[in-house]
């Protein structure tokens, strides 16, 4: 009797009901699976990472760069790796690097970005010296208002480093007034304040040549800055790998990248699979 | 790796699994695992905001400026911290309704100033750059002189879409004949516009839980490298 009662249902339309936690089994074992092999994947270098590459490159040894790190654990996956390849990219060129967050957690994922970039073999003999060579002068809050003040007063603006010792003991902040006192800016950012707010006071303000890592939400957003504001631009996960390759600097981008792409088959498979369900059961149903 | 290490990691493994469990259905254990994350998160921005600003702009100040009374100079302008303390205690009066309306001031002061940083900034960054940006030569020719087939369509493109996206906001008109079909080449390009920020989203999803998997199977379970 209970046949009679329900429907039997056609291959499509069982397709179109199917459970979305199936989906997300399917999904969970196309990341996973790649992570058990050593698989490498050959990544066609973007012009906007090459461009980034190039400007860094072209930065000269023992310039004086701002790092500004814009985002918070959840972002992490995607912006740590990019963290860690700029912060290389200055340990290998002998920048005088000075780090700040706009988010409360972005000098803690700084100190984390770094403390894995000296694990670097090439940098194993590298004797760097904190408030020399590096600083990071922690967080502070006030978005906007803070870039503006860099502009005119950056020892007022960071009074203290994320230490707590003041500015005016650190030997690396000797002659820096403000944001005209650097060579260039690196920003890493996942939202608000991030790469927009930067290229608006940063760049266009005051005049500092910049290049971004956003998260693959905001790209979209940032991307038309590409050229006369913005120097080069990382997006997402991708982007990240990216200029690992470019930069050979292989890491954890690069290794999550393959999961990545099994992922995007897999979801574009239920994408072209869920159309045709969606035409053959209209197609029958007007029929 | 010291017993605070592995209990760090051993509560984020089974937080993870806890935020996850909500792909299957909501349940309590999920619940659980959402507040914690939400009070420690204020937590954090609390004990931050309180080292990073109330004791580096109010306290150090005012501390500098009471004890400069016993020296020869008194440091007046520290005193000047008050303002910033004053708007920040009118801003709590929000938490009693009848005096809630003195919170509006401090507001409004905020409003105020980021809206007249912001005007001129985004004007400048977001309409007339991008402005310049879009005037460019339609031929592209390398510096030896010879024609770039690609650069040049891409510039064509590029004016093409703004041009018909533009078209496409412009309201006074009726969008028919050779109006609505260049409107509705414009609704085209918007729609490559969100499709491609719904593929990086859906990319960024997919880096956000791979970076879990990763966690979950190196740094707790130790399955892979």
């Amino acid at each position: 009797m209970a046949d009679e009662q329900t429907p039997k249902l056609s291959f499509w339309q069982k397709m179109l009901a199917i459970d979305r936690r199936a989906i997300f089994a399917f999904i969970f074992v196309a990341l996973i699976f790649p992570l058990f092999f050593e698989i490498s994947q050959e990544i066609p270098v973007s012009n906007d990472v090459r461009m980034l590459h190039e400007a860094l490159e072209a930065i000269p040894d023992g310039a004086l760069v701002l790092y500004s790190f814009d985002y918070d654990p959840p972002s992490a996956p995607e912006l740590q790796p990019m963290a860690i390849a700029v912060i290389k990219a200055g340990l290998r060129k002998k920048w005088r690097m000075v780090y700040i967050g706009l988010w409360p957690q972005g000098p803690i994922q700084c100190d984390m970005a770094f403390r894995d970039a000296m694990l670097d073999e090439r940098f194993k003999d590298l004797k760097l010296t904190y408030g020399t060579d590096y600083v990071n002068l922690g967080f502070q809050s006030g978005n906007e208002a803070v870039m503006q003040r860099m502009g005119s007063d950056i020892p007022g603006t960071f009074p203290r480093d994320f230490r707590g010792t003041p500015v005016a003991q650190l030997p690396i902040m000797n002659g820096i007034r403000n944001l005209g006192n650097f060579d260039f800016l690196i920003n890493i950012s996942s939202g608000y304040p991030g790469t927009r707010e930067w290229v608006q006071f940063g760049v266009d303000r005051f005049g500092l040549p910049m290049v971004s890592g956003s998260t693959a939400v905001q790209t979209t957003e940032v991307s038309p800055y590409v050229g006369r504001q913005l120097k080069g631009l990382m997006g997402g996960m991708r982007g990240a790998a990216e200029y690992e390759q470019i930069s050979n600097n292989p890491g954890r981008a690069l290794k999550y990248m393959v999961g990545q792409s099994v992922a995007h088959v897999v979801v574009i498979f239920f994408i072209i699979v869920g159309n045709i369900a969606y035409f053959a059961t209209r197609k029958r149903n007007q029929g | 790796m010291s017993g605070w290490e592995i209990f760090g990691i051993w509560l984020a493994a089974l937080l993870t699994l806890g935020i996850l469990t909500f792909l299957y259905k909501d349940n309590p254990f999920y619940k659980f695992c959402e507040a914690f994350y939400v009070g420690l998160s204020a937590g954090y921005w609390v004990v931050s905001y309180f080292w990073q600003n109330l004791v580096p702009y109010v306290y150090d100040p005012l501390k500098a400026g009471i004890e400069s009374f016993g020296a020869t100079t008194i440091l007046w302008s520290q005193f000047l911290a008050i303002a910033p303390l004053v708007l920040g205690v009118m801003m709590l009066a929000r938490l009693v309704p009848s005096v809630g309306w003195i919170s509006r001031w401090p507001l409004a002061f905020v409003v105020g100033y980021t809206a007249g940083l912001r005007m001129i900034t985004f004007l400048q960054s977001n309409v007339m750059t991008q402005l310049q940006n879009s005037v460019e030569p339609v031929v592209r020719m390398s510096a030896s002189g010879e024609f770039m087939f690609w650069e040049t369509f891409n510039v064509l493109l590029v004016t093409l879409g703004t041009f018909a996206g533009l078209l496409y906001f412009y309201f006074s008109k009726e969008h028919k004949g050779a109006f609505g079909t260049i409107s509705r080449i414009g609704t085209w390009f918007l729609m490559v516009t969100f499709g491609a920020a719904f593929g990086y989203t859906v990319m960024g999803r997919m880096s956000l839980l791979i970076g879990r998997i990763d966690f979950l199977m190196a740094d707790w379970l130790h399955i892979i490298r």
